[in-house]
């Protein structure tokens, strides 16, 4: 114990600058996610055919590839094709694309589960598409999304470390460089547990916060 | 002011309205009345929009009906729609709602659409329930918040598609009155309903509807008191003595 704790003060900051990169990492992707799952999400429900198609093929698509493959296609195939990427532009497109599948279904469930009263009574004071979406539809689906987007979150942070896999020095990789310069596995892998852990539980917090503001209307 | 035309309207096989061609003039207070699954809700649907029609002709002072025109937006300003279920939205408090169709779809300045709705929930009896939300109220109050946020619109004519059917029947005498005050106001008025009362004291007209036809119409009181058909004397004496 005495050995971790001495371990511990002497790991701590270089793994903070881990930290630091796996929080850029997951905040850009969660970002990047949330914006193309809107996108995605809308298309879907748009009621125009050729659009809707599109979104479902889009989401397919994302779905079967694994997120690993998806990084090393951007990092490694795109330099090919003229497109360079430093290493955390890639981790943060791949991982934001590969999230914005899951994002997208989670909000098309959230907008399928409004009532169509709601709709027919704002296209009956004359909304057009758009302004019943803004103003009667997704505030109210933001109710029905959050929790499951807090989930999302959470394996958006922890599978952020799959950057780890194009060089980008985020917690996981930090802590690997670390174990295999010092042996000291045990002590090492402890920390990044703890630190992840540490990182996710607010978000669990926040996501048993947005349940039960769920359950009561 | 409200044209049709025989219009004809199906969900897939079945053809709900077969042929429907009537008038509502400028002030009148039309009642459709008829058993369930007869096609009245629908002939109200497809005036304003929310559903489409194969055949035939629905216009609003002249302007044709069709639900997929840039047009339609316009007629739904002028012709607004009060629902079975209130459909209000529960977000919002009571005052947003009636004002949230003047501000984003008419752009009229806030100010002024706060002043005008604050004064539409007072002629509906609720200027203490503006900052209410919809769950936080009975449901003869949210239907009176409904017809607020329709006249909000400041429409031509009001669709009221059986407004009393889904309130326990002590709220139906609350809402009823305030239909009845828009009505001797002048309000042009279509109302889908199974308030027998209510249509021969306030109605001008009665359609009858069955199986997606006209089956008879007149004025209220000749039609419900001295109904032609045999339909409608058996639709009457089965709503009005249901034992």
């Amino acid at each position: 114990m005495e050995r971790f704790v001495g371990d511990a003060a002497e790991f701590v900051p270089i793994l903070m600058h881990g930290v630091a990169l796996t929080i850029i990492v997951t905040l850009g992707s969660l970002l990047l996610s949330t914006l193309l799952g809107l996108i995605w999400a809308l298309m879907r429900v748009s009621g125009i055919a050729p659009l809707s198609w599109a979104s479902a093929a889009i989401i397919n698509l994302i779905r079967g590839i694994p997120i690993i493959v998806l990084l090393f296609y951007l990092y490694f195939v795109m330099p090919d094709l003229g497109i360079t990427l430093t290493a955390l532009q890639a981790a943060i497109l791949g991982l934001g694309i590969a999230y914005s599948a899951y994002q997208a279904e989670n909000f098309r469930a959230g907008i399928e589960a409004i009532d169509k009263g709601q709709v027919e009574a704002a296209q009956a004071i004359g909304m057009g598409w758009w302004l019943t979406m803004r103003r009667v539809v997704l505030p109210q689906a933001v109710r029905i999304v959050l929790p499951p987007y807090g989930n999302i979150m959470i394996m958006m942070l922890k599978d952020s470390s799959q950057a780890s896999t194009i060089t980008v020095a985020e917690l996981a990789l930090q802590g690997k460089l670390i174990a295999s310069s010092t042996f000291k596995n045990t002590s090492v892998f402890t920390l990044v547990a703890l630190m992840y852990l540490t990182m996710s539980i607010p978000l669990i917090l926040l996501v048993r916060h947005f349940e039960k503001r769920a359950g009561h209307k | 002011m409200i044209e049709l035309r025989d219009v004809h309207k199906r969900f897939g096989s079945h053809e709900v309205l077969k042929g429907i061609t009537a008038s509502v003039t400028k002030g009148e207070v039309v009642c459709i009345i008829g058993p369930s699954g007869s096609g009245k809700s629908t002939i109200l649907r497809c005036i304003n929009g929310l559903e489409s029609y194969e055949a035939g002709d629905i216009s609003i002072e002249g302007a044709r009906v069709d639900r997929n025109a840039a047009s339609i937006v316009a007629i739904r300003t002028q012709v607004s729609m009060v629902f079975q279920r209130f459909n209000l939205f529960p977000h919002r408090t009571a005052l947003e709602n009636v004002i949230e169709g003047p501000v984003f779809v008419k752009k009229e300045p806030r100010a002024q659409a706060l002043e005008r709705g604050r004064a539409l929930l007072a002629q509906v009896g609720l200027a203490d329930k503006a900052d209410a939300h919809p769950p936080q109220l009975s449901g003869g109050q949210q239907q009176r918040v409904a017809i607020a946020r329709a006249l909000a619109m400041q429409p031509r004519a009001i669709l009221f598609d059986e407004p009393t059917s889904a309130l326990d029947p002590e709220l139906v005498g609350e809402v009823l009155s305030v239909m009845r005050k828009l009505a001797e106001a002048g309000m042009t008025m279509v109302v889908v309903t199974h308030e027998m009362g209510f249509a021969r004291e306030v109605a001008d007209r009665v359609l009858f509807i069955d199986g997606g036809v006209i089956v008879e119409q007149g004025p209220a009181k000749t039609v419900l008191n001295q109904p032609q058909h045999a339909r409608t004397q058996d639709f009457l004496r089965r709503v009005l003595h249901p034992m």
